[in-house]
């Protein structure tokens, strides 16, 4: 059952051959998902052999198999969990009953729409990502890049399928849409703002991967709680291939911190100017990507009250993070929670009922995680006896969504005006100025076991390969 | 071998905070729920883990492969792991001395203490170093019939009869070892030689938690121990002791053990979808085991035998490398006898006979060079590797240095071995 066909065109472990209708209807779309690979994916990438990790079933002896494969030749496919026959749903209006294999009527509509946008921001990232092939500081980090790249590709191909088995002909339309809109486009952008964002350099790329994919996690796990049974086994699997993002995020901006830390020890010297001169990042710099990365991350979550969220959840489509371990009635009804809004000036607390409030309570777990992993980040300064430490502005800093959006507010929390806003703007967030400097530094670096100089080496190789391993073989 | 447990040596399995990134995916893979986090770190009960190593590939960072030898009464709490910032440093022979361990013993022990002092510089050096495990295959053989795995996931278990309940060992010892029966009726429950069920020993922990499932690999061949029936046998050790020798009630060991015909027991499983066996005609099979981890090996044997007797079987050698402390612990020692010659090359090994040596099951292996040697040049050749977690590491090295001593190049033959699905490690 969880074994993988890779006899079949569409690798799958969902019976698809038994499906003729589905079948056809999937190796209708694949052409078209092939052309969008070749038209936006990795820029130049097309005879490579890249070092992948491919699933050959889902447990845990068969997803992570590794070996040289040219990705358009990745086998994307449909891979589902493991079912368990007696899962009940655990948590809203129909708490106790048993999970859904099909789409109830009544909630068609609401599921269809989470899963476009969670299809729609999968080839997003892909596309974001095209050019920084041809600036990788490594081999290593080449495969990386790639290896995330496929598995957009795939995760794009699991709500593919979702919406081809489960919704009918506007499910099929909704399959075309995700391969005509693209990141960035004026006339047919991505649905959510931060895929339209730019992923211009390899700093951006590592906080995108840290923040975003992250976001990415808490999105999924909240649908893995999901009544509708075959989402919350899709999500699943693809949580286990997320956690590959989100290291390379964590170690990326890691390594780029132990290098800078290692260059103001060599120099002495905290000045920013003279980092850049030995061709190393300042903390300042990537202080102020940060704060952006980690703001528009967290607009992704939505507004701070939405009914839709209720909806979401009461109807059992979508859970919170962790649902399982939490201890509370799993129905939320009467309880509230905080959130914040502005008052005469003054960021104020006041209550909200909860389940108006989850966009609220994922963010904030997303926040405790996001924070956790800075910590870890300033580990790394510690060690090298630098004293400045990273930190994640406040909350409702450059917020584009929900009751904080527009509002000047400095990183601490502080609500500002105009003038400051506009005065100190270039100290929070990235400036021309950085992001033409960071440009500079990407060079392209490939030979094995050689790294740009404004990153360390990783501490250990993929799939405990050495570091100088043969990562990608250039055709 | 069994040195380990009585020395009161483990190798605790630990994470290493400066590298993982709180992703989830080992809590989400361990099959016993050995892993578990706070804000802080994610870490692993040592109490729990069996080293099934299901956590290992999938882990993104590497964080999770790490390892430590401890007197098993200094083994690091999770209350200790959740405050770690970096991994402690390996105890030193001094500090492993203080606690009660002896040079020797630890040695015996882990013949990997080198190793794994040098799998801590591989951190910054970037040095390959010798890790059995790594040449253990996740894919079955070409040949394997297809495995079911999790029809009953941990969440919903089956149940299953006792029809069948003997000891297996010598009569009159206390480290008894039972073969023990269970019916499915009319559930299904498909097996292969060599996966795994779970048993779910009835009651609470101590905090009012359901029991885990201990793990145990199915010893009757596919159709049955009984041929025709929907039935599966298992080899379960008792547990008197725990890994220092001191006298404890294993929970679930006992639980089976004392099962009556006619009793019923909670199934978790099948587990396992890579350590089965070779079904083409000219596969070669070689079975290296101690005690319990005879269970798959007998699964193996007895299909082969029941193909044989049909004469469905043409030809392939089977190679049975099987230790255990005496002869009389020995589980099925008479069955085993009884097999005939040209069907199988039983090698036994006892590492306390009174009045004779030493000796483990790596020792036969490298008396028996030449013929393991003519077999590891043989594209059709399997190796099962089943049994206590601290034979593993001497049996890989064994056969890594007959294939040298045969002019054959270990990082191929090794590496060949893995990709083809060929040689297996299931240790606990
Ligand atoms: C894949 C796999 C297959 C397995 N197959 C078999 C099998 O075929 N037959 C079999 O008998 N067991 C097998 N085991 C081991 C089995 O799952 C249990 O670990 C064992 O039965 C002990 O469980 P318990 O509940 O009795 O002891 P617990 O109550 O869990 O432990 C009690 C004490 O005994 C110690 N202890 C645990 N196991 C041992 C041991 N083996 N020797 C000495 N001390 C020990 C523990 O550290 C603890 O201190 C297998 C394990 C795995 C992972
Ligand atoms: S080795 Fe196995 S039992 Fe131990 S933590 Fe990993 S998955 Fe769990
Ligand atoms: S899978 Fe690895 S990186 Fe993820 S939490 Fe577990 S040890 Fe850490």
């Amino acid at each position: 059952m969880s074994t993988i066909n890779y006899s079949e065109k569409i690798p799958n472990n969902v019976n698809l051959g038994e499906d003729r209708t589905l079948q056809r209807a999937l190796e209708g779309w694949q052409p078209n998902f092939i052309n969008w690979w070749d038209d936006v994916g990795p820029e130049g990438s097309t005879n490579h052999e890249v070092y992948l990790r491919t699933a050959v079933s889902v447990d845990p002896q068969g997803w992570a198999q590794f070996g040289h494969v040219k990705m358009r030749d990745y086998r994307w496919g449909i891979f589902l969990n493991p079912g368990d026959a007696n899962r009940e749903i655990h948590f809203g209006d129909h708490k106790g009953e048993k999970a859904w294999q099909d789409v109830p009527g009544e909630h068609r509509a609401n599921l269809r729409r989470i899963i476009v946008t969670q299809g729609d921001t999968e080839p997003a990232s892909v596309e974001q990502q095209r050019h920084l092939g041809l600036t990788a500081p490594s081999m290593y980090d080449l495969r990386n890049l790639f290896q995330i790249n496929v598995e957009e590709g795939r995760h794009l191909w699991a709500m593919v399928y979702l919406l081809h088995k489960h919704f009918g002909r506007d499910g099929r339309e909704e399959a075309e849409a995700l391969l005509q809109r693209t990141s960035g486009d004026v006339d047919n952008p991505r649905i959510l703002g931060a895929f339209n964002e730019k992923t211009p350099d390899w700093l951006a790329f590592f906080m995108f991967t840290y923040f975003t994919d992250r976001d990415g996690k808490f999105q999924l796990a909240a649908l893995a709680e999901s009544a509708f049974d075959p989402l919350a086994r899709t999500t699943k699997f693809m949580l286990t291939e997320e956690a590959h993002h989100m290291f390379v995020g964590e170690s990326g901006v890691s390594r780029v911190l132990a290098r800078t830390a290692q260059v103001m020890n060599e120099l002495k010297t905290d000045d920013a100017q003279k980092v850049r001169a030995a061709g190393a990042i300042d903390l300042g710099t990537i202080q102020r990507y940060l704060n952006f990365h980690y703001s528009v991350t967290i607009d992704l979550f939505g507004a701070d009250q939405s009914s839709n969220a209720a909806i979401f959840y009461s109807s059992g489509l979508k859970g919170r993070y962790e649902e399982g371990k939490r201890t509370d009635d799993h129905v939320l009804k009467g309880q509230t929670y905080k959130v914040l809004e502005v008052k005469d000036g003054q960021l104020v607390e006041k209550d909200v009922p909860m389940l108006n409030a989850l966009n609220e309570v994922l963010r904030d777990d997303f926040i405790k995680d996001s924070v956790a992993g800075v910590g870890r980040w300033n580990k790394v300064l510690e060690k090298a006896g630098i004293p400045t430490r990273l930190t994640v502005p406040h909350k409702a800093f450059n917020r584009q969504i929900g009751a904080l959006a527009g509002i000047k507010m400095s990183p601490e929390g502080r609500v500002v005006n105009e003038v400051e806003w506009a005065a100190k703007k270039n100290e929070w967030l990235p400036s021309a100025e950085d992001f033409a400097f960071v440009a500079s530094l990407m060079g392209r670096v490939v030979e094995p076991g050689k790294f740009a100089g404004w990153i360390s080496p990783p501490v250990m190789g993929i799939n405990r390969q050495p570091v100088d391993f043969e990562y990608v073989r250039f055709g | 071998m069994d040195m380990a447990v009585e020395a009161g040596i483990i190798k605790q399995h630990l994470i290493d905070p400066e590298i993982c990134i709180r992703c989830n995916t080992c809590e989400a893979t361990c099959p016993v729920n050995a892993i578990t986090h706070d804000d802080n770190n994610y870490v692993v009960r040592a109490d729990v883990c069996n080293g099934c190593m299901a956590c290992i590939s999938p882990c993104p960072t590497g964080s999770i492969d790490n390892w430590r030898t401890m007197p098993l009464v200094r083994a690091y709490s999770i209350e200790e792991q959740l405050t770690w910032e970096s991994l402690p440093a390996e105890l030193s022979p001094e500090e492993l001395e203080a606690a009660g361990v002896s040079a020797e013993a630890a040695g015996d022990a882990a013949a990997d203490v080198p190793a794994q002092t040098q799998a801590q510089a591989a951190v910054d050096s970037v040095e390959p170093v010798f890790n059995s495990a790594q040449y253990g295959a996740t894919v079955p053989p070409w040949s394997a019939a297809h495995a079911y795995t999790n029809l009953f996931p941990p969440k919903s278990p089956t149940t299953a009869t006792v029809v069948g309940n003997f000891n297996c060992t010598e009569a009159g010892f206390d480290s008894e070892t039972h073969h023990i029966v269970l019916d499915f009726g009319v559930v299904p429950f498909p097996v292969l030689e060599g996966q795994s069920i779970g048993i779910v020993p009835p009651g609470v922990d101590a905090i009012g938690k359901r029991h885990h499932a201990r793990q145990y690999s199915v010893a009757s061949p596919r159709n049955g121990e009984r041929p025709g029936y929907n039935n599966v046998s298992l080899t379960v050790k008792r547990v008197t002791e725990d890994h220092q020798g001191q006298p404890v009630r294993g929970l679930c060991s006992n639980y089976v053990c004392d099962l009556k015909v006619g009793d019923t027991v909670q199934v978790v499983g099948p587990f396992g979808s890579s350590f089965l066996m070779p079904n083409h005609p000219r596969s070669h099979i070689v079975m290296i085991c101690t005690g319990t981890g005879s269970a798959p090996m007998r699964a193996m044997t007895e299909w082969r035998r029941r193909l044989r007797k049909s004469g469905k079987f043409e030809g392939g050698k089977l190679m049975l490398f099987f230790g255990a402390r005496t002869q009389q612990e020995l589980p099925y020692f008479g069955p085993l006898q009884s097999l005939p010659k040209d069907f199988i090359d039983i090698n036994l090994a006892f590492s306390r006979t009174p009045g004779q040596p030493k000796r483990y099951v790596q020792d036969l292996m490298r008396e028996r060079a030449a013929d393991l040697a003519a077999l590891l040049k043989d594209g059709a050749s399997h190796f099962y590797v089943c049994g206590l977690k601290s034979m593993e590491e001497g049996v890989v090295l064994a056969l890594r240095d007959v294939a040298k001593e045969a002019g054959l190049d270990w990082d191929t033959v090794g590496a060949a071995l893995k990709r083809e699905g060929r040689l297996h490690l299931e240790t606990y």
